[in-house]
């Protein structure tokens, strides 16, 4: 089938898809080209976000082409910046972003937030996990929380992030639904995933948090045992793992990615990305490309991803203040 | 293990998997000989197309055939133009630099590449037989070990506080230290000292600082110091390869000592090739002689063989945690690690079990590696090292654009390049000052695991208690003294000596 369309045409026939549902439009040209904004360098998980979206896309037929330019600077801050001030030039842009925009604009680190740009649409997803070495006594979370309570200065908690950063909040969330409180814990940061495996393994740390995704691919390889799952119910790519709720700690915590543009985008064109990305959930080119990194499909769009980030915001917020990072 | 070697072999020796190691190694030795690409971007560069191989097997050799390249091609840069892409090679320059400005250009990449081949060749060795073993060392080391052998690193700026230059080297060190402590660490919630610029956030880059402090300054010192008239004498000796017998015998022990050090501090997580490249330079400098110690930094083979050494024989030392344990050493093997997950290989404790083709080919491709390594480069060293023969009026723009696009390409952001200028015309000042810049650059790159494993050791143990609780820490300190109060003694004793003598007359 080769249909050459027209710009108007396609933004028509996306209108049209939209407010039809008509699911014989799937296989069609839905935007002409996407220029993906990524604010850290080559290789980081921003930019297998992005770049494995845009293969998705282009491969599936929704989008003509798609380009990536990577700005790295400010932690991600520079590209927020950018995409604000250069708004009426940069509507073919869609900037990939995840839970840390929440966490940095809370912290002031970034002068901006979600709320300065367009939402796009939550694309993606990984739970957090609690996991510990494959030799050590500990079994369960019930089992960490009494090594807490018997030595709670011997009994650390290491992650990849800075103290305040992701990892760290995580492990506070945990521990504090618990019953325990979330400022006593000792975190112990490592600037790399790799180097918290190996003091996790060495006993310098007793339990890591980490992504559930990453968590994952050392439990099959007989590394770690996880403990504890950041997710509703039992997740279908490591069935074992037990989730925080089924052990009596009420919490939850998904570590999204997602899509945002430049602020006073036209509706025509939000539409038009929504319904690509929309689509592309259904293709086996996203189903590869998903399966290789080892995604979960958590869609948000529009006014539901905003929900889901005030959300967010409200929960990261609180239990920032309380551990005296706000 | 005979059974896994011969799978391995026969992996290896298929005709697609030779040619990705010749592939991987041309490519990595060629990107990796422009300043400003270290191995890390152009590995991960190379990914694609790795993964659109399919085969595990293949894309690994691949991969890693590009990674040695890069270390290989990384200490051309550093050893013609003092300018170093990767952290691993920057003691290379030490030495090899001066060597090259002497006119030995041919002799210091012939020294290298024999260096380089033996250090890889006997790490791999070393892999082959002790990795299974090996992986439970890696793990002894805790952070209170790391933070010590920091310091052990950092006591290789004691080689260039001779000659009443103590002082100046130490300000150096501090200075670099303080750099490292610009932008957001590991360990702090809250950038720190970057003047609310966003561009400090994520602090200094390597190849920038690394790029200000050698290269250019090194251009421009070409630019401002015209060679005498009769400053030629170098000429025809450019392209000579040959090492005399003398020097042969000075660097062997050199080279045998630092294949085992520096592979096993390539073993440790986090370590890699430029502490073993600074320690090993450390260690061999107190080893020799007095007066093979005045030539260290001025041009001496030990100073070039061992840093090369070391940095290789760690390169294969990172596979240890890598493919036994499924724990990336460094950024170089993060990337790696990543690659091989995408291809669906989990690196652990049962690699060697499940896929022992793919463990073993690795191993085996490595020594083809290194031997296709030097087998291509010491031909061509005659025409690389032709590179310091062109006339300057093209040479010079060469560099700097290099050193302009090494700092850009790796964060495709252009405040680097005002970074890299105005740190540029400091270190050109500093220069002039006789100040030794090296110093700075060992402090800077040491700086922030140094402070990031004190600060979480101090959180391990509530204070300083790590100190006396754990006797490696404390043997690795008493090491680092060693090595930095060792030589002033020896200095002061052999004043006192001819003192002694002189009042005896």
């Amino acid at each position: 089938m080769t249909f050459t369309l027209t710009r108007r045409t396609v933004l028509a026939a996306a209108a049209a898809a939209l407010t039809l549902g008509n699911p014989a439009w799937a296989e069609q040209k839905v935007a002409e080209s996407i220029h993906f904004l990524i604010p850290g360098g080559a290789g980081g998980g921003w930019d297998g976000t992005a770049r494995g979206t845009g293969e998705a896309l282009t491969k599936a037929g929704l989008v003509g082409t798609a380009s990536f330019e990577n700005m790295s600077g400010g932690g991600g801050g520079k590209a927020i910046g950018y995409l604000i001030e250069n708004a009426d030039s940069s509507h073919g842009t869609l900037m990939v972003n995840s839970t840390p925009i929440v966490i940095r604009s809370l912290t002031g680190v970034f002068p901006h937030s979600f709320r300065d740009l367009t939402l796009v649409a939550g694309t993606i997803g990984d739970y957090a996990a609690i996991v510990v070495g494959k030799d050590s006594p500990i079994n369960s979370m019930e089992d960490l929380l009494k090594a807490y309570q018997a030595n709670p200065r011997k009994t650390a908690i290491g992650g990849g992030s800075v103290p305040g950063g992701m990892d760290h909040l995580v492990a506070a969330m945990v521990m504090k639904a618990a019953g325990e409180d979330p400022t006593a814990v000792k975190y112990i940061p490592y600037d790399a995933g790799g180097k918290a495996m190996a003091a996790l393994l060495s006993g310098e740390i007793s339990a890591l948090s980490t992504g559930f995704s990453e968590a994952v691919d050392l439990a099959n390889a007989g590394e770690v045992k996880i403990i504890g799952v950041t997710a509703d119910e039992r997740v279908a790519a490591y069935e074992t793992a037990p989730t925080m709720k089924e052990q009596g700690i009420d919490t939850s915590f998904v570590n999204w990615r997602g899509f945002f543009a430049a602020p006073g985008l036209p509706e025509a064109k939000l539409a038009q990305y929504q319904a690509a990305i929309a689509k592309m959930y259904d293709t086996p080119e996203w189903e590869e490309v998903r399966a290789r990194n080892g995604w979960v499909n958590i869609h948000n769009s529009g006014d539901d991803f905003k929900t889901f980030l005030e959300g967010q915001e409200k929960a990261i917020g609180d239990l920032m203040k309380e551990l005296g990072f706000l | 293990m005979l059974e896994g070697l011969l799978i391995g072999l026969s992996t290896a020796f298929s005709l697609t998997n030779i040619l990705m190691v010749i592939g991987g190694c041309l490519i990595g030795t060629f990107i990796g000989m422009l300043p400003g690409l270290g191995p890390m971007s152009i590995i991960a560069i190379m990914i694609p197309v790795a993964i659109s191989l399919g085969d595990p097997s293949a894309a690994l050799i691949l991969l890693a055939g590009v990674y040695y390249g890069a270390i290989f091609g990384g200490s051309t840069s550093s050893i013609l133009l003092n300018a170093p892409g990767v952290a691993g090679t920057v003691a290379s320059s030490f030495d090899g630099y001066p060597m090259a400005r002497a006119g030995k250009a041919g002799k210091a990449l012939t020294i290298a590449a024999i260096a380089s081949f033996a250090g890889g060749t006997i790490g791999a060795l070393l892999l082959m037989v002790f990795a299974p073993a090996l992986s439970s060392v890696a793990l002894l080391f805790h952070s209170a070990e790391y933070f010590a052998l920091m310091v052990v690193g950092l006591s290789a700026i004691a080689a260039f506080a001779g000659t009443g230059q103590v002082a100046k080297a130490i300000l150096m060190t501090l200075l670099g230290l303080i750099m490292a402590t610009v932008g957001e660490g590991a360990l702090f919630n809250m950038p720190r000292f970057t003047m609310g610029v966003m561009d400090l956030q994520s602090g200094f880059s390597f190849i920038t600082l690394a790029m200000a402090m050698f290269a250019l300054p090194e251009a421009l010192f070409l630019v401002m110091n015209p060679p005498k008239a009769g400053g030629n004498s170098g000429e025809g000796k450019i392209k000579d390869l040959r090492i005399s017998r003398a020097e042969a015998r000075q660097i062997a022990p050199v080279i045998g000592r630092q294949s085992l050090q520096g592979f096993f501090i390539g073993v440790l997580p986090g370590a890699g090739a430029t502490i073993a490249s600074f320690l090993g330079y450390a260690v061999e400098r107190n080893l020799s002689t007095k007066e093979e110690q005045a030539e260290f930094g001025k041009g001496s083979v030990k100073g070039l063989a061992a840093p090369e050494t070391a940095n290789n024989a760690a390169c294969t030392g990172s596979f240890v945690p890598l493919l036994t344990l499924g724990i990336p050493g460094s950024g170089t093997t993060a990337i790696l690690l990543g690659a091989l997950v995408a291809l669906n290989v989990t690196p652990g404790p049962r690699l060697m079990i499940d896929e022992p083709q793919i463990f073993w080919a690795v191993i085996i491709s490595m020594y083809i590696g290194n031997l296709i390594l030097l087998v291509l480069n010491l031909p061509l060293i005659p025409y690389i090292a032709k590179v310091l023969e062109v006339p300057r009026n093209y040479l010079i723009p060469f560099i700097l654009f290099f050193t302009l696009m090494g700092a850009y390409i790796g964060q495709n952001n252009a405040t680097e390049l005002l970074i890299l200028v105005g740190f540029g015309f400091c270190a050109t000042l500093l220069r002039f000052a006789d100040y030794p810049l090296a110093p700075l650059l060992i402090g800077f790159i040491l700086g922030s695991m140094l402070e990031d494993n004190f600060a979480r050791s101090m959180q391990l143990y509530d204070g300083l208690g790590f100190l006396l609780e754990r006797p490696m820490t404390l043997a690795l300190l008493v090491l680092a003294a060693i090595l930095v109060v060792l030589p002033s003694y020896r200095a002061r004793r052999a004043r006192a000596k001819a003192d002694g003598v002189a009042e005896g007359d």
